[in-house]
């Protein structure tokens, strides 16, 4: 039996109730940092002592009525927070400090809630597994010996192992999605532009989405409540009002048109045991009064090269800043031209110079119409097609990832099969879309699940339906009983 | 195959610095990757647009007002010389 609050409207109750206070709440979270990261390795840095110091002036005002007041978290390491190092899990940002803050980070600490660190991430989060990080490994909390995802690993690592209550992560190729679903909690890829990328070291600036990794579907709601939102200091924030993502007011699924992607069902490597809990999920989705309709988006099968095009592009253009001289490690060279080339070759490690020069390529003169531009059209394409299917069915149901958390170590030698595992993710970040994360339950001894995708700015719907479907599984209860 | 020149070439514009056995990786990697890209020219695109952002807003502005910020904090982040609130670097030419 948990001793703890392990959601975080549970963790609101005993606050405001006085059944616990701000301080014993962050001390319990740090004594399970202290206790459980030496060997999960989640954390890059803590802030132990600021912690402590916000949750004293909080229990001090006693006012707990600001929506996230005395909740501790924690920030991916590409979050900008003034006072903490923005390392991008790199050897080349290792000693950077914020100088200032990310919007997402300004809005959370009015919220109250209560930063316990940076966690860990794949290389300027490019990988799915977070083996690139250049700091440190971290371990899928329910098996050492598998990776937890990426590029947001730390995130869902730390959320699974109750290490905070909820996590900031990116989602720029399913980021997110991946990682929460290899450590079975709850992850949200927000509509592109729905949340302020002000102040967070970029990997694909049309594509990246930033989100939260939670305990549950509530607790995701009600941190998108406090990071959504137009800002002045991100351009590619329209100005959409922010809902009461919280407030969910279906008990079932009746009424609601759920699409399932025909050629997501029949890809190749589809692990056969997920394909069958996927299969019996969307029977259950039936029953919960759900009208399931199968669709086809042909284009599905170009979406991996599309994405991968682009995003290694528009990843090496955002890369060509760490040259040494206004942040980031350098080496000393009287030459600048060879100052450049030296300081990007010794701090970069191998999946982003291979990002960079694959980029560079596809670019570069000659090849930019046959390469960029005919995928920049291909997008088009895909996202028309999501825009039409969003027109037949509400949402759409998916699974994650073709296969379990892997082996650490086993798919570090083929860079295209790492790519290729992408294939459930990598479409809503191409159609600019929404995409919710939810476990379900254990296959092949680790956490499994779904994802719920929405059009544009509809994440009321997909966390509606997500709340449904969690309900259903209650997969929080298999997680607490292992992982607490 | 894609050339020994091209990815030294592509290696010059990046900025980086290769070794032969990096060389040679990328050159068996690139030919894997960039036959997989291939694949697109099997889409009709004619008469698409290109996607450059997904939101299609336009013309997004915003007033030119100085923020209170310190340039000092910036100055902070480089590791070169600085001139009062310049970083300085090695010669251009």
């Amino acid at each position: 039996m948990t001793v703890f609050p392990t959601t975080i409207a549970q963790a609101k109750k005993m606050l405001e109730l006085k059944k616990i206070s701000a301080l014993e709440l962050t001390n319990l979270y740090i004594s399970r940092i202290e206790e459980f990261d030496k060997d999960l390795g989640s954390y890059t840095q803590t802030c132990f002592d600021s912690a402590r110091e916000q949750a004293k002036k909080l229990d001090v005002s006693g006012d707990f009525s600001a929506p996230l007041a005395g909740i501790p978290y924690s920030l991916k390491d590409v979050i900008s927070r003034v006072g903490l190092k923005n390392t991008a899990g790199s050897k080349m940002l290792e000693n950077y400090e914020a100088p200032y803050n990310a919007t997402v980070s300004e809005l959370l600490e009015k919220s109250g809630a209560i930063l316990l660190g940076k966690v860990n991430t794949d290389e300027f989060t490019q990988g799915s597994s977070c083996e690139n990080s250049a700091l440190q490994l971290t371990k899928n909390p329910w098996n050492s010996e598998k990776v937890p995802g990426g590029s947001s690993g730390g995130s869902a690592a730390s959320i699974a192992k109750y290490l905070g209550l909820f996590s900031i992560g990116t989602d720029t190729g399913g980021s997110i999605r991946q990682p929460a679903n290899f450590c079975g909690v709850t992850g949200l890829k927000v509509s592109y532009g729905r949340v302020s990328r002000s102040g967070i070291i970029s990997y694909a600036s049309s594509f990246d989405s930033i989100g939260p990794i939670a305990p549950t579907v509530d607790c995701t709601a009600r941190v998108l409540e406090v990071i959504a939102g137009h800002d002045e200091k991100d351009a590619t924030t329209p100005n959409i009002s922010v809902e009461k993502y919280s407030d969910v007011n279906i008990k079932d699924l009746s009424g609601k048109k759920i699409g399932i992607i025909k050629e997501f069902t029949n890809a190749d490597g589809f692990d056969e045991n997920l394909k069958k809990s996927f299969e019996k999920t969307v029977e259950d989705i039936k029953k919960l009064g759900g009208d399931v309709v199968e669709i086809s988006l042909p284009l599905t099968k170009y979406a991996i090269p599309t994405y991968y095009l682009l995003v290694k592009a528009e990843a090496s253009t955002n890369l060509a800043r760490y040259d040494g001289i206004r942040f980031g490690e350098t080496v000393k060279v009287s030459n600048l031209e060879e100052q450049y080339t030296k300081t990007r070759s010794e701090f970069f490690g191998p999946e982003v110079k291979r990002a960079i020069m694959m980029g560079t390529y596809t670019l570069s003169a000659g090849y930019f119409d046959a390469y960029y531009v005919k995928a920049a059209k291909v997008r088009t394409l895909i996202k028309e097609e999501y825009e039409k299917a969003f027109s037949l069915v509400d949402a759409i149901v998916a699974p994650v990832t073709p296969f379990s958390a892997f082996k650490i170590g086993e798919k570090t030698s083929d860079p295209l099969a790492m790519y290729l595992a992408d294939i459930f993710t990598v479409t809503a970040n191409l159609a600019g879309i929404c995409g919710l994360s939810v476990p379900t339950e254990k296959v092949n001894n680790l956490p499994a699940g779904i994802q719920i995708l929405g059009k544009a700015f509809d994440e009321k719907e997909i966390l509606e339906i997500g709340s449904v479907i969690e309900k259903k599984y209650n997969f929080s209860e298999i997680r607490e009983k292992e992982l607490v | 195959m894609i050339s020994k020149e091209d990815i030294i070439k592509v290696a010059s514009l990046s900025r980086l610095s290769l070794s032969e056995k990096e060389i040679g990786q990328y050159q068996q990697e690139f030919t894997n990757i960039l036959g997989f890209f291939d694949t697109l020219s099997e889409v009709n695109t004619d008469g698409v647009k290109a996607t450059a952002q997904i939101t299609g807003l336009e013309n997004i502005t915003t007033e030119d007002v100085v923020d209170s910020f310190s340039s000092e904090k910036l100055l902070e982040c480089s590791l070169q010389s600085k001139v009062k609130t310049q970083v300085a670097v090695a010669a251009v030419m």
